[in-house]
């Protein structure tokens, strides 16, 4: 689905990341967990092209990224979240998730909006459709921002610590949505330091550090056992 | 010559004449000013390109409008132009050129300013969903940036207002040239310059009202 070969990027002097290899399958959660300025979100927003890489390939879905000529394909194929939802202030909440279908997909109007009250409806959000991103708790924005995401029907989504800037109470309303999509079958690569979520919702850890990827398997694997002395020290902290 | 009286007659007999001046004036604001307000748009939107090419001409716009005063743009305009067409050309014309370039070079920087002021995020969720860079501008960013830009936009509406008082220099005639005018007919220039002054004073107070109503009607959302 994603594969991400030999992977750089940096800016300017600054190496944040140093040759990446992953591949990401059909169907597959993969948590990437690592240590502030390891160059995990760095990753996803190179998979979308939000930074551009200094080196390396990367394809979706067999399109391969090749600058700003399919920048766009690539985008609608891909979702994303952001830690601060990045909702559009002026619009209402149905708005945000029917702006990029209609305009994006040429959906009709009328599909568009059938599509996004469903969505609405899947995130437990049908009664704010009305309402405007500020007038929604943390928790409900990110619902929101995930509904955006999934209105373009997209073949994978990512989640830059979709959590992160959230309140604990939050927290779980979040997780729930994300593992009800994880069990749908949505191809989901995932940014997080929830690991809980990681152990019960991940197929694969991947442990990012220093702009490499220093360890990945099984996330029961990874949390009781991992082989690396880096992975174990970060765990031991976390956890 | 009567010292300092006021002689109110004279005045009375100058409003209809200066009131006329008053929608010259209006008028030609609005136009430099709706025309400036393309421009500023186009330019402020290149000064944050990624094209060098683009940034550069825009930079160099602003930079020599801003630099440059509208007096001397006036006259450029009014007297250099005709030498490069060869033929004279219209001081309406002049006078609305003239404003407009100046006009768009300040609101350029507005529109730059309010396009910066929002979040990179707001960039970054638009086109992570595919839509392009001009969509997203258009339909996310320009609709935030525009509530933004009221005040500001206001007050070059009421500067314009008061710089178009410069364009009587070609002899273009809106209020001031009409009080110019006035004065040499009756010698009362304290009256009439007085009466000048309260008509653009109506203009601009009027216009800063409407502009914290507007404010206030899209603070709500």
């Amino acid at each position: 689905m994603i594969k991400i070969a030999n992977l750089c990027k940096s800016f300017g002097s600054l190496e944040v990341l140093n040759g990446i290899n992953l591949e990401i399958a059909e169907r597959e959660v993969v948590v990437i967990i690592g240590p502030s300025g390891s160059g995990k979100s760095t990753i996803l927003r190179c998979i979308n092209y939000l930074e551009e890489p200094t080196s390396g390939t990367i394809s979706v879905g067999g399109i391969a990224l090749s600058g700003e000529s399919n920048i766009n394909v690539i985008r609608r194929e891909v979702g994303m979240v952001f830690q601060r939802f990045n909702l559009f202030p002026h619009m209402t909440v149905l708005d945000n998730l029917m702006l990029a279908p209609q305009k994006v997909r040429n959906l009709p109007k009328e599909e568009a909006r059938t599509v996004a009250l469903a969505l609405l409806e899947k995130v437990g959000l049908a009664d704010k459709a009305g309402a405007y991103p500020d007038q929604l708790s943390g928790g409900q924005q990110q619902r929101v921002a995930i509904a955006r995401a999934l209105a373009m029907k997209p073949k994978a989504l990512l989640f830059d610590e979709p959590t992160s800037a959230l309140d604990p109470e939050m927290i779980k309303e979040v997780l729930d949505v994300m593992k009800a999509l994880a069990q749908e079958g949505m191809t989901m690569v995932v940014v997080t330091h929830e690991m809980g979520f990681a152990r019960e919702v991940g197929d694969r850890v991947v442990f990012v550090d220093g702009g490499r990827i220093v360890e990945e398997g099984d996330p029961e694997e990874i949390f009781s056992n991992a082989k690396e002395e880096r992975t174990r020290s970060f765990l031991s902290k976390i956890l | 010559m009567s010292g300092v009286e006021l002689n109110f007659n004279i005045i009375l007999n100058a409003f209809p004449l200066l009131l006329q001046g008053a929608g010259i004036t209006i008028q030609i604001t609005a136009m430099s000013v709706g025309f400036g307000l393309l421009i500023g748009m186009l330019v402020g939107v290149a000064r944050l390109s990624d094209m060098k090419i683009v940034k550069y001409l825009a930079n160099l716009y602003v930079d020599f409008i801003r630099g440059t005063p509208l007096l001397v743009q006036i006259f450029l305009v009014y007297f250099a132009l005709p030498l490069l067409t060869g033929s004279r050309i219209d001081p309406f014309l002049a006078a609305i050129a003239a404003c407009s370039i100046n006009s768009g070079a300040y609101i350029a920087e507005i529109f730059r300013a309010g396009i910066q002021s929002i979040d990179k995020g707001q960039m970054e969720a638009g086109r992570s969903l595919g839509l392009s860079w001009f969509q997203t501008m258009r339909y996310v960013i320009m609709p935030q940036a525009f509530k933004r830009i009221i005040p500001p936009l206001g007050n070059e509406f009421i500067a314009m207002l008061k710089d178009s008082s410069l364009v009587s220099v070609i002899g273009f005639e809106e209020l001031t040239r009409r009080g110019q005018l006035i004065i040499a007919r009756t010698y009362a220039s304290f009256e009439i310059w007085l009466a000048v002054a309260f008509i653009y004073l109506i203009m601009t107070f009027t216009i800063s009202r409407f502009v914290a109503y507007l404010e206030r009607r899209y603070q709500t959302k």
